[in-house]
């Protein structure tokens, strides 16, 4: 199990505080990415996830996959905040010499399940494990973090079209899905919707839920491990970019920004981690 | 060679529960087998080799061992940065295997000819990279990746090749297999042209010049030792492949060549680096880009002639082998 008590809302904020110091001290984009998906990670690794920091590699521990692996520094931040190694790292991100890449690479980087960084990788991947699960009697669950935008990838739909197919009901697709992609909203650049009834279509439950709610979120993501499911689940967790910071909240900008000390200092005040 | 891979793949699976065979909807009649023996460890994933790719790093990263499989370019090329970022950089233990490696599909078009695969394989890190000549090799070189493992490609032909080696052949990885020693000239060859390879060396005995074969069932690991070694004992150096100018295993012997300092010339036999808008059969295509047997024996003789410091006489050979007549069948 994850470690400590400590609340998914308490951790959620130190990720916040944790992604602005990274991509403002490393000038790195993807700020706005990051803040995105920190709720969806810190309700993951607080209140549903099995795993072990000091065992990361527990073979019966749950999967994650960040396969929008842009979104790095937020996940490296709660890994960290949940003990999988020091948060005093966390500052040589983006840095000369350092393993904290902008995308997610697991070398060297305890509680790194698959490295990542070009999009559309992440859920074949965890569609072979959860098939392996299942093949060798296994009882891990496994998570597969989707941006919107990626799902433009004609991979993605390939997996999706397997997993429904093979019925793993132990794979879990999260769609970070605040409608903001690299050069503007998904709605302009390729339209997504209906976006459930694609997933459904493919054979998967569906389940849509606000990506910052985190009651809302331990439901969906709670997947029964001995329920009579036969469909993988989707969770549309409906998001905004930047999130949690005013001036970076629907802003296309943030994809690529990285805040300056004034707008750090402003930025760690609105999320409570000053 | 393809159905002597999938008899040794099953023979495998047999006894050992963690081997998964995937294909990409391909191998009509030949996956067939190994399905029914071992339904638990097959998966047709579709037409979706970006997915199948995927699928074996996700299944390996879990203690599976996986083998991917389809024909042609689409189990390398379709999904090549799948092979880089989730096998190779993850150490994954699938081998991705091909059939119809060079002209084999000559007659489907130029989406089927397989004709750069080794240059781009090789270029990855981690990728072990086995061409095995005939079916004796094939067995070598599946023993070894069913022992070591992935993350490698392997280049098949497609079936009814000609059994070069006259018996069971040793090939661990980085290997390479001496036909004959003792000649004038050696004839570097790697993947299903072995046979070309031989029939031209027996051409060349004929008009006087020795020439003996090297096959390298594996271009990474690559033999370099065998190179050096070859450019001290040989008077020329030839290569013949199935498969572009560029990168494969003319690029690998000069590489080798050049550092060494041999100063020897080389003469690199293979396809040129364009498309094929002409179809036909392999030995058909094989004539039009003038890599059958009797094109690579005029070709080297051609290259002697160019360069007559080549031909002074070899070293002797200590084991009084004198070419290939006694080498093959």
């Amino acid at each position: 199990m994850t470690g400590e008590s400590q609340s998914s809302l308490a951790v959620a904020r130190a990720v916040r505080g944790h992604v602005l110091r990274m991509t403002s001290a490393g000038r790195s984009s993807h700020v706005g990415s990051a803040l995105s998906c920190a709720d969806l990670l810190a309700v993951l690794y607080t209140d549903v996830l099995q795993v072990d920091p000091q065992h990361p590699e527990w073979p019966d521990r749950d999967r994650v996959i960040m396969s929008k692996g842009h979104a790095g520094a937020a996940l490296y931040a709660v890994l960290a905040e949940r003990g999988f190694f020091d948060t005093a790292v966390l500052h040589r991100h983006y840095q000369n010499g350092s393993y904290l890449s902008g995308h997610v690479s697991h070398v060297g980087i305890p509680g790194v399940e698959f490295s990542t960084g070009s999009l559309g990788h992440g859920l074949p991947v965890g569609a072979g494990l959860a098939w392996r699960a299942r093949q060798i009697g296994r009882s891990w669950r496994t998570y597969v973090l989707l941006g919107d935008g990626e799902c433009d990838e004609g991979s993605i739909w390939e997996a999706a079209m397997f997993a429904g197919h093979h019925g793993l009901a132990s794979l879990v697709a999260i769609v970070d899905y605040n409608r903001m992609q690299s050069l503007g909203t998904t709605d302009d650049t390729l339209g997504l919707e209906p976006f459930a009834d694609k997933w459904r279509a493919f054979g998967w439950d569906v389940v849509e839920a606000n990506g910052h709610d985190h009651a809302a979120l331990v439901t969906a993501l709670r997947v029964p491990r001995t329920a009579d499911r036969a469909r993988p689940r989707c969770v549309l967790a409906h998001t905004v970019k930047g999130k949690g910071v005013s001036f970076m909240e629907d802003q296309v900008l943030w994809h690529y920004r990285p805040p300056s000390p004034e707008e750090l200092a402003r930025a760690l005040a609105e999320v409570g981690a000053g | 060679m393809r159905n002597r891979f999938f008899a040794g793949l099953l023979t495998a699976a047999l006894v050992d529960p963690d081997l998964v065979l995937i294909t990409a909807d391909l191998g009509f009649g030949a996956v067939d087998e190994f399905a029914a023996a071992r339904p638990g460890q097959f998966v047709n994933a579709g037409v979706a080799e970006q997915n199948m790719a995927g699928l074996a790093a996700g299944m390996a990263l879990a203690g599976a061992r996986v083998f991917t499989y389809s024909i042609a370019n689409f189990p390398t090329l379709r999904c090549l940065e799948q092979i880089r970022n989730d096998i190779c950089y993850h150490h994954a233990d699938v081998t991705v295997v091909a059939v119809g490696g060079g002209l084999a599909y000559g007659a489907l078009g130029m989406s089927h000819h397989a004709t750069e695969d080794l240059a781009i394989m090789r270029a990855l890190p981690g990728m072990a990279v086995a061409a095995p000549g005939d079916p004796a090799e094939v067995d070598a070189v599946l023993a070894d990746l069913l022992a070591g493992g992935g993350p490698a490609y392997l280049r098949l032909g497609k079936t009814g090749e000609r059994r070069i080696h006259g018996g069971g052949v040793s090939a661990p990885r980085g290997a390479s297999i001496p036909l004959g020693t003792g000649g004038e000239v050696l004839l570097c060859c790697t993947g299903a042209i072995l046979d070309a390879a031989c029939d031209a060396a027996e051409s060349l005995a004929r008009d006087g010049i020795a020439a003996d074969v090297r096959s390298f069932p594996w271009l990474d690991p690559f033999d370099a030792a065998a190179v050096r070694e070859a450019a001290g004992r040989y008077a020329a150096l030839v290569t013949v492949e199935e498969h572009s100018i560029v990168g494969g295993l003319g690029s690998a012997v000069a590489e080798v060549l050049a550092e060494a300092g041999a100063g020897m010339p080389l003469l690199r036999i293979a396809l040129p680096a364009q498309s094929s808008s002409v179809v036909g059969d392999q030995q058909y295509l094989r004539t039009a880009f003038e890599l059958d047997a009797g094109s690579i024996s005029r070709r080297v003789r051609t290259h002697l002639a160019a360069h007559p410091a080549a031909t002074h006489p070899a070293p002797a050979d200590p084991e009084g082998n004198r070419g290939l007549a006694s080498q093959i069948r």
